[in-house]
């Protein structure tokens, strides 16, 4: 899944965001994009339609820095949540070295939300990833508006391993952060 | 697929075997600039005269240009397209599968012809592909010879960069 160059020393990770359609996962890279320091990012790449909604993916990518020689580097990707763009999700998460969950905490968004989760777990399983070793997290987000579901039916549905999960609000950037450090750290206790 | 196989690690050794072919690919076909990435969409390495533009977004896109033509192709019934091209005004751009591993491409322009740069890929590629097997089959358990300390490092960094 990582890749590790001993000659140049650099290692690089992938961290995709999934989830269904409209839940918040271009605007969570939208936000890490214009709050981290510009010289540790790369440009934002959008393949998106006139509506910009997720045609292809969205791609961030993410420079800690050198560290004990070692210059590590995270590549943060977007699905495209609509449904009938599976064959493109599951393009998008060959090679994946962690996953964050986007829900939709809308009640009305409830079935979508487990939809896409099925669908993650069948496509991890197309690629022979075992979801329950795999690093991955779960964002709560959309957590201001008035018809969010409250957390305990969201994990009951959704979090039944009872994996790290964060409540946010991605367009004021709560929970952004949060969500992307402990993925972050999850996946780089992996590579050891 | 096992997902191992789009895990690696390289040693200094592989990338100079890798740079020698890139860099003979290079003279024999006249591209531009020539750049070897993996399927997943990391650059592993390039020679050549890339004018500056952005090697990692290019790598990304360029993998994904690949992935969705190869779902192409099995919707027409088809095991896979082994290679893709695209031509441009002044420059043009051949994608060429390395046995599943990687993809190489080639940036060329007036100064060669598709002709030229198709002959050398195709010589090219078998000896990509013997070096990448060599590579694959090796352990590839990523962080065995990192620094002790270096997991608090990073994770610190983390800390630091994902702040508000």
């Amino acid at each position: 899944m990582s890749m590790i160059n001993y000659a140049s020393r650099e290692i690089n990770c992938k961290i995709v965001y999934y989830g269904p359609g409209l839940c918040g996962k271009t605007t969570n890279l939208e936000y890490v994009y214009n709050k981290v320091r510009p010289e540790t990012r790369g440009k934002l790449i959008s393949l998106a339609t006139e509506t910009e909604r997720t045609l292809f993916f969205d791609f961030l990518p993410v420079d800690l820095g050198s560290i004990r020689g070692f210059n590590t580097r995270f590549h943060l990707y977007t699905v495209p949540g609509q449904v009938y763009y599976n064959a493109s999700r599951r393009l998008i998460l060959k090679g994946v070295d962690g996953v964050v969950f986007v829900a939709d905490s809308q009640a009305e968004r409830m079935d979508a939300n487990y939809a896409s989760m099925q669908n993650l777990y069948e496509n991890l399983a197309e690629y022979g990833y075992d979801p329950r070793t795999l690093p991955m997290v779960i964002q709560y987000n959309k957590r201001d508006l008035a018809n969010a579901v409250n957390l305990g039916e969201l994990r009951a549905q959704l979090n039944p391993d009872s994996l790290a999960d964060f409540e946010a609000v991605a367009t004021k950037g709560m929970g952004v952060f949060d969500t992307l450090k402990a993925v972050s750290k999850l996946v780089i206790k992996s590579l050891g | 697929m096992n997902p191992a196989a789009t895990s690696w690690a390289f040693e200094a050794q592989d990338l100079e075997r890798l740079d020698a072919l890139l860099g003979a690919f290079l003279d024999g076909s006249q591209a531009r600039c020539a750049l070897l990435l993996d399927r997943t969409g990391r650059l592993l390495t390039a020679a050549g005269d890339d004018a500056g533009f952005d090697r990692v977004s290019f790598a990304s896109l360029a993998a994904a240009d690949f992935g969705a033509s190869d779902q192409l192709a099995r919707l027409l019934g088809e095991r896979e397209f082994r290679s893709l091209y695209h031509q441009g005004e002044n420059g043009s751009m051949y994608l060429v599968d390395v046995a599943g591993h990687a993809i190489l491409a080639a940036l060329f322009d007036a100064r060669t012809t598709l002709g030229r740069v198709r002959l050398k890929t195709k010589a090219v590629v078998p000896e990509f592909a013997s070096l990448f097997a060599q590579i694959a089959a090796r352990d590839r358990t990523v962080g065995a010879r990192l620094e002790a300390g270096w997991l608090t490092e990073v994770e610190d960094e983390i800390d630091r960069l994902f702040a508000e």
